[in-house]
């Protein structure tokens, strides 16, 4: 194609303190393209977003408007500039009610009528206060709302993701269809059925930077997938763990045996089990359920439907206390969401010991001091500002987290993420702790989303896409390519010509499906 | 990391007060208190003897008391404001309650609504989480209103004050007011528990990050509920104390002492959003506010003039007291 793009952005950087979130991003888009934006977890995508409609401001780079450079300070200046995004979270004031939202942005009424009952839902209340209108439509109305001004370039990030099969499929169908009518449209989703289907070409990034850009056509998800990767696709180690083989447990109950988990539309149809002695990854892209089925396993939310069972018990949670009870820690991924900061690294570590009612009488001092220094110790925790937990560095932090659970002798430990943010060293600690902790027969489940992470530690991983388990991978086959795929959805040891694309398109020349 | 053993390099001396501050956040406190007398003691000398020191410390022991139960409360991120409500009812219904009945009797029955007070408080804002402000707030105009009531039902018989109490409220034994039997034990209870016991542990858990205090196994509506009636309890016991040592019994008997008694833990460096502060730097604010008060009033000022000094010399001290101790 010869036409000159609509939006053309190159050399885009953006740093956070230390961190880098954009390195050198580019990305153009052509009139009337469908446009996919492609990256693994923390690859830049968001920023990238945001630094093109106005939400946050970019320390360097060019982007260019229809040839322009324009130097977009705002979310006004954006949509002056005829860019428009409709983000993941819903974006309507929930206290009022739908028409004076429209107000609120300028929006005018009848055109974002029509969209709305354009994208499936004919019988919309403009009166209805947003608070009290179900999330997926939210959503809906949200995409309505950035059709009726009619913007040239429309940024949508994980439309589809809440949404039930037959409202995604009406939003697919307008989004297509505005790529008819002339307009860009930037596409942001984890799910490469929806690429192929909608999309014409598609932008990859890795650590920050545009790695590639490619054609959607049948068989290409490989290549995006060895493009997120980069050259990390060589194996890593596949480390042999004779010590521990987890096989010849095959005739004890599993500790933790997870049945047609279903928690409302986050979590559907979960099973697996969790054996003694046994570090079981999970792997998934942000949002596809994992959160949930770590709070459920916690005890801190109640699931809808499904069991789990405990040493072979079925067991009912109603509150972490129970969990903790049977034996079960959570190490949330967020080290705020698990220590009082204001208190010591002693306090913190021995608070689970207190939790009972019957154990708010007076504290066996020496005792504690004991156990909680034999924790410190293991963990290496360094003590010089133990004082306030809010003194320590970040991976001091989560050690003290995990410390906790070691100090208390949890025999299951749930780590949602524990390494995210901190630094290699203590990476390395952490990993040979979880693998000790299983040598003693401890087991561990253990959500990541660094995908090297999983070699190092587990022992199995269960991939996690859309609220379902769709794979589970011995170690040994699970290198980072069919990692990335699962947790794409593709299916298992499809070849490039029998991917999905092939059953989306059918009129396509690539049908060697069956 | 700001860690004194990471930095070898010299620190200037103000820095260094600051930091010797910031670890043992008492002793500004008792410099100040220190501070205080000595200025009373300048504007009229001879004032400060045996004879005003027990004076002070029988006033100061009532605040103290149920400062410890804003101490307690505010460590969890909450407040009490009916503890002037709850010691006005166990003080008004004891000596009402004495004239017909067995002393063992009126005790139980004026810590009645102590504890009603306090479980209803607890289930409040544990289970149904309206705010502490609001909920004691809430419950200490109830509890005034049922007083109200019941004052109509008990005129007839009258009221005293029975002797224990009077001597427990002004009684001095070998020049140590008796008030300190009741609040020695008082105050090395409420300190042991804070420091030494579960419970104690859990009030400051609960205040600092009440999320990780539930993954933790902490019920959240258990500690909040045993809290309030804790605090009850003790309001009511302070109650008891102050009618023997005010010994006339009133509607709004001890409801002067409820902002103050917040006022004294904050000024001992408890903070109202929860997880930080300490019983013994209460104490010490609620001695300098009695001490502050007696200085106020022998400056022989007006009523209104006392109070806009009181108020202005309570907001400087905290706000001086807050930048000395939290040294980041």
């Amino acid at each position: 194609m010869t036409t000159s793009p609509l939006l053309d952005a190159t050399g885009v950087a953006k740093n956070y303190g230390a961190v880098a979130a954009l390195r050198n991003a580019s990305l153009s888009v052509l009139p009337g393209e469908v446009h996919a934006l492609m990256g693994a977890n923390g690859a830049g995508k968001s920023t990238l977003v945001k630094i093109l409609t106005g939400a946050i401001r970019a320390d360097a780079g060019r982007i260019l408007i229809r040839g322009e450079q324009l130097d977009i300070r705002s979310p006004a200046a954006a949509r002056r500039a005829g860019l428009l995004p409709v983000y993941q979270e819903p974006a309507l004031i929930p206290d009022l009610d739908v028409l004076s939202n429209l107000r609120l942005t300028g929006t005018p009424v009848e055109p974002f009528r029509a969209w709305v009952r354009e994208l499936g839902i004919p019988d919309l209340d403009i009166r209805e206060t947003a608070r009290h209108i179900p999330l997926a439509i939210l959503r809906v109305l949200d995409l309505a709302r950035a059709l009726a001004v009619e913007p040239d370039v429309l940024v949508l990030d994980e439309m589809t993701a809440a949404l039930p099969a037959n409202l995604a499929e009406k939003v697919l169908e307008v989004v297509r269809r505005q790529g008819d009518a002339g307009r860009s449209v930037i596409f942001i989703s984890h799910r490469f059925v929806e690429i192929s289907a909608l999309c014409d070409r598609a932008t990859v990034l890795r650590d920050g930077s545009t790695v590639g850009v490619v054609d959607i056509e049948p068989g290409i998800e490989e290549r995006i997938v060895e493009m997120m990767l980069g050259t990390r696709i060589e194996k890593t180690r596949v480390s042999a763990r004779a010590a521990n083989d987890v096989t010849t447990a095959a005739g004890s109950r599993p500790r933790l045996s997870v049945r047609n988990l279903q928690l409302g539309t986050k979590l559907n149809d979960v099973s697996f089990e969790l054996a003694n002695g046994e570090v079981a990854g999970v792997f998934a892209l942000e949002g596809q359920g994992q959160d949930e089925l770590f709070a459920a396993l916690a005890g801190s939310i109640r699931p809808t439907g499904g069991s789990i069972g405990v040493d072979g018990a079925p067991v009912k949670f109603s509150h972490p206390s129970d969990a903790i009870q049977a034996g079960i820690a959570y190490v949330p991924g967020d080290r705020t969401e698990a220590l009082a900061m204001q208190r010591s690294v002693r306090e913190n570590i021995a608070l689970p010991f207190s939790a009972a009612l019957r154990k708010w009488g007076p504290i066996r001092m020496r005792r504690e001091q004991v156990v909680v220094s034999s924790a410190v110790a293991r963990l290496q925790i360094d003590t010089r500002a133990q004082g306030e937990v809010q003194r320590l560095s970040g991976g001091n932090q989560q050690k003290v987290t995990i410390a906790r659970w070691i100090a208390a002798n949890a025999r299951t430990i749930l780590c949602f993420d524990p390494t995210r943010g901190i630094d290699v060293g203590t990476k390395q600690e952490i990993y040979k702790l979880l693998r000790e902790l299983a040598g003693q027969d401890k087991s561990v489940l253990f959500y990541t989303s660094e995908i090297e992470e999983v070699q190092r530690v587990c022992d199995r991983v269960i991939v996690i896409f859309g609220g379902r388990v769709v794979d589970t991978f011995p170690v040994e086959q699970a290198d980072e390519a069919s990692l990335m795929r699962a947790a794409y959805g593709l299916p298992r040891g499809a070849r490039a010509d029998v991917g999905i694309l092939a059953e989306v398109k059918p009129g396509s020349n690539a049908e060697a499906a069956s | 990391m700001t860690d004194s053993a990471t930095m070898p390099q010299p620190v200037s001396i103000g820095r260094r007060l600051k930091r010797f501050m910031a670890d043992r956040p008492l002793i500004p406190l008792i410099i100040l208190l220190v501070i205080l007398v000595v200025i009373l003691q300048m504007l009229r000398p001879g004032i400060v003897n045996e004879r005003w020191i027990a004076n002070t410390a029988k006033f100061a022991i009532p605040l103290a008391i149920l400062a410890g139960c804003q101490t307690m409360t505010m460590l969890t991120g909450g407040i009490d404001l009916s503890v002037g409500t709850v010691a006005t009812m166990s003080a008004f219904i004891m000596a009402t309650q004495i004239v017909n009945q067995d002393p063992a009797v009126a005790f139980l029955l004026a810590m009645l609504p102590a504890v009603l007070i306090g479980l209803v408080n607890g289930i409040g804002v544990g289970v149904f989480r309206v705010h502490p402000l609001i909920m004691t707030l809430g419950t200490s105009l109830i509890g005034t209103g049922f007083l109200q009531v019941y004052q109509r039902t008990v005129i007839a018989s009258g009221a005293r004050i029975p002797d224990f109490l009077n001597w427990l409220g002004t009684g001095v034994t070998y020049g140590f007011p008796n008030a300190l039997l009741l609040f020695m034990p008082v105050a090395v209870l409420i300190v042991f528990m804070l420091n030494r016991t579960g419970f104690g542990r859990l009030l400051y858990a609960v205040g600092d990050n009440e999320r990780a205090a539930r993954l933790s196994g902490v019920r959240y509506w258990q500690v909040i509920t045993a809290l309030y009636i804790l605090s009850s309890l003790l309001a009511g016991i302070t109650g008891l104390l102050y009618i023997g040592l005010i010994k006339a019994p009133s509607l709004s008997l001890a409801e002067p002492l409820v902002l103050p008694s917040v006022a004294a833990a904050v000024i001992g460096g408890t903070s109202i959003f929860g997880g930080r502060g300490g019983y013994m730097g209460t104490i010490i604010g609620a001695l300098i506010l009695t001490v502050l008060t007696t200085l106020l009033t022998i400056l022989q000022m007006p009523e209104g003039g006392r109070r806009i000094l009181f108020g202005f010399i309570v907001l400087f001290v905290t706000a001086a007291y807050l930048r000395i101790i939290e040294d980041r």
